[in-house]
């Protein structure tokens, strides 16, 4: 009698000490599609675990510090060729991942998060720059750490403002995504009094990026381009689909300089971004992935690191426990930008300064010195409470 | 034991017999801060009797963490940038050794004895343990990710050390160099200050905004500090550097962005008062005889002077490029 009360103690203490050296596993899905997109300048050439970098970066971060909480972080990368469903590829993924970090374009991102609504996994949207997805397609069960187009716009426009450079020619690519970053430029424009004194449209009409003369015939055909536009102080591109931004810097027909998508541009991140202790997240990043650190790389690592966060200060890797936390009024995440990042609760979009990059350094930060606000000044950037038409459901 | 105490003795008849020769010479002490430039890679020396520039000493790259040796003889600064800490001679105010600290040193800790130094390397997690006599170093400490901000207990047994991006301050066992508590804080602590009584640690979160206050025996949170300025957002006000003074009544924290010193009631941990200094202050060091604080404000390129009894910014001195830490002559 008293070996078997003995014997079944051991077990018992056994048994406890087995839970406690075991720690909580958190599973981080990653979902991007396949293959890389193309673009004008082979420095900005994203590499193959463009953004999914970051998220390693992240979860060794999480688990340096979860070492301590009896936390571990795993993360299971899914990748969606052409023709694959990515419905069946989400579900798969939140089979073990309560949280997937995504970078999908937004009709996809759509129909993934309404497929895994009653599932309870919480996305985040690394991505999508989209503002319909925070606007009229906005949904409960995402949360964005990527930027928005007009945020982008707007932090590009605050600057500009500042300078004093207020009279725009804007130059539009015939894509449909370069049509919306137009549409977020002219709200700018808008919004803090530039004035836009002409647009032209850059036809894409085909043609390879890579040439082996193509310099020659450039130089002869940009300057022709914009030539005859009333005065301007600044020339701001919309091409995001890399068509021909990146060919205006040095070869306008005045002598002006270039923003938007090339020159001077909004990013959420930047290789050249050293302030605010961020050199050690650049090392750890270059250590960790042999290449340097983009702003798709940074929009994941965040979305991971909010996790990590939520997760440390919950004490818990129950997702219900853990989404909680991040929507509520006590969550912020230090992300190496100066200031806490904070969500706004209308639509789940992180708030965040902007770095405006000319490829070599960070020229400025925004929100510009004198754009206020009475809740947050990162609220000057995108589109704010009032005027937002999201309904979250 | 006996030969600790005998030294002991023998330093405080010497500073005794010295500000004696002080007060006599002089109606005010003269002091000497070292003032480490983070953008200059300089560092800036200043009388406290003039209240001026006396000597801009050329250092490694990125100077930030400086403290004086317990014999007042070397100030020691961590140049990050070249891996780091060099030793400046006080008598002839020139570098003239350097220590094996680990990559990206940041800041550092030394024992009561003044034997053993310890460092936060910011860029690989650890923190270095250093013996100061033979300038070797003796072991490494894994901690959580960038480790910064570095003080030890008074009767030296436990070290704390915060980590910026795991939010924690680890509480070390100095005999067995491991890590015996964790404490989550808010978000990216910098700082951590223990009352001189033993009975508290003070640890700032620059991005979360607040100073937790640690029962060091229990590892708990007991308490927060929060600061709230008029017309000033949320965002701007970030805590870094904290002071405190010998009778553990009052304490200094430094906000950074919001240009502003706080003065706490360490009892009721509420702020009474905010003083205007430069822009973005960081760090700080008091006079040996309290009487006066100084703050090194990053923007401005300036050093503030707090009278300390009167509460008052009395005046600005203007130093190298991002001044960061500041270190007294004990």
């Amino acid at each position: 009698m008293i070996r078997w009360l003995v014997g079944l103690i051991g077990l018992g203490l056994a048994a406890t000490s087995a839970l406690a050296a075991e720690p909580a596993l958190i599973g981080v899905g990653y979902l991007g599609l396949a293959g890389t997109r193309s673009t004008l300048s082979l420095v900005e050439q994203p590499a193959e675990n463009d953004g999914v970098a970051g998220a390693r970066l992240a979860i060794e971060d999480n688990n340096t510090t979860g070492k301590f909480l009896g936390q571990r972080f795993a993360l299971e990368e899914r990748r969606i060729k052409e023709g694959e469903d990515v419905v069946q590829a989400a579900a798969a993924l939140a089979e073990k991942n309560s949280f997937i970090i995504t970078d999908l374009p937004a009709d996809a991102l759509l129909k993934v998060s309404d497929a895994l609504r009653d599932r309870g996994t919480l996305l985040f949207n690394a991505g999508a720059i989209d503002e319909r997805l925070r606007e009229a397609d906005c949904r409960a069960n995402v949360i964005h750490t990527a930027p928005t187009r007009a945020m982008l716009a707007d932090a590009l426009g605050q600057y500009l403002v500042w300078k004093k450079w207020s009279r725009w020619l804007l130059v539009v690519g015939s894509h449909d995504e370069d049509k919306l970053f137009a549409d977020a430029l002219r709200r700018t424009a808008a919004r803090f009094g530039a004035k836009i004194v002409q647009e032209k449209t850059f036809e894409d009409k085909g043609g390879a990026r890579r040439t082996d003369s193509g310099v020659t015939l450039i130089q002869r055909q940009m300057p022709v381009f914009t030539q005859g536009a009333p005065a301007y102080d600044v020339l701001v591109a919309a091409d995001e689909s890399e068509v021909f931004g990146a060919y205006l810097p040095y070869r306008t027909w005045d002598p002006r300089p270039v923003a938007g998508s090339a020159g001077l541009v909004p990013r959420s991140w930047d290789a050249a971004q050293d302030q605010w202790g961020a050199i050690q997240m650049q090392n750890r990043f270059v250590k960790l992935n042999s290449r340097r650190m983009t702003a798709l790389d940074m929009q994941a690592w965040t979305a991971a690191r909010m996790i990590g966060e939520a997760t440390s200060r919950t004490n818990s890797g129950d997702v219900k426990k853990v989404t909680d936390f991040i929507k509520g009024p006590d969550f912020s995440v230090a992300a190496f930008k100066g200031t806490r990042l904070t969500l706004r609760d209308w639509n789940w979009q992180l708030r965040q300064p902007i770095l405006l990059v000319d490829g070599r350094m960070v020229v400025s930060v925004s929100p510009q010195e004198g754009f206020l606000h009475q809740i947050s000044e990162l609220d000057t950037l995108g589109y704010d409470r009032p005027e937002s038409k999201c309904k979250l459901k | 034991m006996q030969a600790e105490v005998r030294t002991q003795m023998l330093r405080m008849w010497r500073v005794g017999l010295l500000s004696g020769l002080a007060l006599a010479a002089a109606p005010a002490h003269a002091f000497i801060a070292y003032v480490s430039n983070e953008k200059s890679n300089t560092v800036t020396v200043i009388d406290t009797e003039s209240w001026t520039v006396t000597k801009t000493i050329k250092v490694g790259q990125r100077p930030r963490g400086i403290d004086f040796t317990r014999d007042g003889k070397f100030v020691m600064v961590a140049v990050g940038d070249d891996d780091t800490i060099q030793v400046i001679d006080a008598k002839t105010q020139a570098v003239v050794d350097s220590l094996p600290s680990g990559p990206d040193p940041e800041l550092f800790a030394q024992d009561a004895a003044g034997k053993i130094l310890y460092v936060a390397n910011e860029n690989d997690n650890t923190v270095t343990v250093i013996d100061l006599e033979k300038r070797a170093r003796l072991g490494d400490i894994q901690v959580g990710v960038e480790p910064e901000g570095m003080t030890i207990s008074p009767d030296g047994k436990t070290l704390i050390n915060t980590s910026e991006t795991t939010n924690m301050a680890h509480f070390i066992d100095t005999a067995s160099r491991q890590i015996v508590a964790n404490v989550l804080v808010d978000a990216r602590p910098r700082f951590a200050e223990f009352k001189h009584d033993a009975s508290e640690v003070w640890v700032s979160s620059e991005i979360g905004g607040t100073v937790s206050v640690i029962d060091p025996k229990k590892h708990e949170v007991i308490g927060k500090v929060t600061f709230e300025i008029p017309g000033l957002r949320k965002e701007a006000i970030q805590p870094v550097g904290i002071g405190m003074t010998k009778d553990d009544k009052t304490a200094f924290v430094a906000l950074g962005p919001a240009n502003r010193i706080a003065v706490v009631d360490v009892a009721s941990r509420k702020v009474t008062k905010y003083l205007l200094v430069g822009q973005r202050v960081w760090h700080m060091a008091f006079t040996p005889d309290e009487k006066y604080l100084l703050t090194t404000n990053g923007v401005s390129n300036d050093v503030s002077v707090i009278d300390v009894a009167a509460q008052k910014v009395i005046k600005t001195i203007q130093v190298g490029e991002l001044p960061w830490g500041i270190t007294i002559a004990p």
